[in-house]
């Protein structure tokens, strides 16, 4: 194959193979979502669906879902903002979805004699593309809030612009600490970066060198992506559904794959900078290579597949303890959220980034 | 002693480490996991009833689903005097009286619908009835159903309860 042809056919096969994992797993985490819940709350949960006869623990919900949602009325309220209404839920999906660009999700691999790597984009501006993506998250909900026309989903859209402009500070500055350690802001120099050991033992994993950054990162990860216990935009009690009471339909699942879409690609994240992305524990390219020196040596074929295993498990996990924590923790009131935000976040961020400078240059000299 | 003063328990103040949040988070974590486990591992232990498969044994005088009573010679014993439609407040009960064979009956209903979506279960029919001819002791409620016809009670599924 020549090369821009070969080019080519990978790109799009990446796009393809990557999006078919994220969408899938926002099909999977739906049914997550709700079985976990469930379980949780000492109930069954969805089980009724069939297809002949075949229940299999109601994990033909999400299809029936996305069935019902398609063949509902396309209803626009007579307030609303046409136009803005409509794109609202556009505004939400694609922002969440473009942040998978710059995810390794595995080592490179050689395909017909070329260097291939797993990332659709290779970036040299790395995760200040997420950030800039996920900042534009916010119009969809705004939008929505506003075009709608009337005052609940105002209401959730005032909050969560503000939540999530104020979660977003402590979002940047939360990850500085990563970028100083390793060096850079190129996703896959920083999953290559923590491959080493810390001290010989532990893995030089992002929340092993960060620990503080990571928690930080992961609160304002669930800030930004409205997840209980900052749900705020939709305060069911006092907001009914927040910015999409006024959406049905469709558009209202788009509302939801985003939502859900942001649970997959912030787990993703989360594993990458803070969790060795698809670094296997003492998993060298030979094969394993223990601590105390004793080593295992495994075809490439097997590294690979451990790896890319690695990730996935790590964005699983990730993925369900977004919906572990939702049913575990009750929301905040939203002048507790400002004030963690602001109060609590910003200066422990700002504490981190001296910290660890003050520690590097120690450890330099 | 002051009279009518109750002292009430205030919240204790958190602790510095509780404060935080995040050691008693992931306490709160352990809880919500441990019932997940627990009811993944015993599916029997959970408390849902799989309604309408499983049916909750409902206390004696729940006032249920009407049953129509039958004589001896398994004819309706209602005598269709509307008593019952009358004292309906919900007014879904329709009857149709015909005349009945038996000479010492006069009348006999040829239609008896109750449209069980409309009704309120408020028993008044069962006050009303002169004859003790229609019961709410089937104990239990309307199934769920899938079309709105199929929730209108007939004379023939009214007597074989
Ligand atoms: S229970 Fe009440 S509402 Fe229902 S049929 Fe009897 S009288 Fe009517
Ligand atoms: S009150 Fe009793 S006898 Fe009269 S119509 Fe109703 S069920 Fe029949």
């Amino acid at each position: 194959m020549s090369g821009p042809l070969f080019d080519l056919t990978v790109a799009i096969a990446r796009i393809a193979v990557f999006f078919a994992f994220c969408f899938g797993l926002v099909v999977v985490m739906t049914w997550v979502e709700r079985k976990g819940a469930a379980y949780i709350q000492d109930r069954r949960g969805p089980n009724r669906a069939d297809i002949l006869g075949v229940r299999a623990w109601g994990l033909f919900h999400p299809l029936a879902d996305a069935l019902k949602f398609l063949f509902k009325e396309d209803f626009i309220p007579d307030n609303a903002h046409r136009l803005f209404y409509q794109l609202a839920p556009m505004f939400s999906l694609a922002p969440a979805i473009l942040g998978i660009a710059i995810i390794p999700f595995g080592p490179d691999v050689t395909v017909l004699g070329r260097k291939v790597a797993l990332q659709i984009a290779d970036l040299n501006v790395g995760i200040l593309y997420l950030f800039a993506v996920s900042g534009m998250t916010v119009y969809g909900v705004v939008l929505a809030g506003w075009a709608s026309g009337s005052k609940y989903p105002l209401l959730g859209g005032l909050r969560s612009s503000a939540q999530m402009l104020s979660y977003e500070v402590s979002m940047g500055l939360s990850l500085m600490g990563i970028f100083m350690v390793f060096e850079s802001v190129r996703m896959s120099q920083i999953v290559t970066g923590q491959g080493g050991l810390l001290f010989g033992v532990l893995p030089k994993w992002g929340v092993f060198v960060q620990p503080l950054g990571f928690i930080l990162f992961l609160v304002a990860q669930y800030a930004e992506a409205n997840r209980t216990p900052f749900d705020l935009p939709e305060g069911e009690s006092e907001l009914v559904a927040g910015y999409h009471t006024e959406y049905g339909s469709f558009k209202f699942s788009m509302f939801m794959m985003a939502e859900y879409l942001h649970m997959v690609v912030g787990a993703a994240v989360v594993a990458t900078l803070f969790f060795g992305g698809w670094q296997f524990p003492y998993l060298a390219d030979a094969g394993f290579l223990f601590p105390g020196g004793a080593a295992v040596t495994l075809p490439p074929a097997a590294v690979f597949l451990l790896r890319i295993g690695a990730f996935v498990a790590k964005v699983l996990f990730f993925a369900w303890l977004y919906v572990w924590v939702r049913w575990t923790i009750p929301r905040f009131r939203y002048d507790q959220v400002m004030r963690l935000g602001w109060k609590v976040m910003l200066p422990l961020a700002l504490l981190n980034i001296f910290a660890t400078g003050l520690i590097m240059l120690l450890l330099k000299k | 002693m002051t009279i009518g003063i109750k002292k009430v328990a205030r919240p204790r103040e958190m602790s510095f480490p509780e404060s935080l949040y995040l050691v008693e988070i992931v306490k709160g974590l352990g809880v919500t996991m441990g019932h997940m486990l627990g009811n993944i591992v015993r599916q029997e232990g959970i408390k849902t009833i799989e309604y309408p498969e499983v049916r909750r044994r409902m206390p004696p005088r729940f006032r249920g689903k009407h049953r129509l009573m039958k004589r001896e010679n398994g004819s309706p014993r209602c005598v269709a005097c509307y008593c019952c439609a009358t004292a309906c407040p919900a007014k879904c009960i329709t009857i149709v009286a015909g005349e009945s064979p038996d000479p010492a009956v006069e009348k006999y209903p040829v239609r008896f619908d109750i449209d069980m979506l409309r009704c309120v279960f408020c028993g008044m029919c069962v006050e009303a009835c002169p004859c003790d001819a229609i019961r709410m002791d089937t104990g239990w409620f309307t199934p769920p159903d899938d079309t709105r016809e199929k929730l209108i009670f007939t004379i023939d599924m009214l007597l074989e309860k």
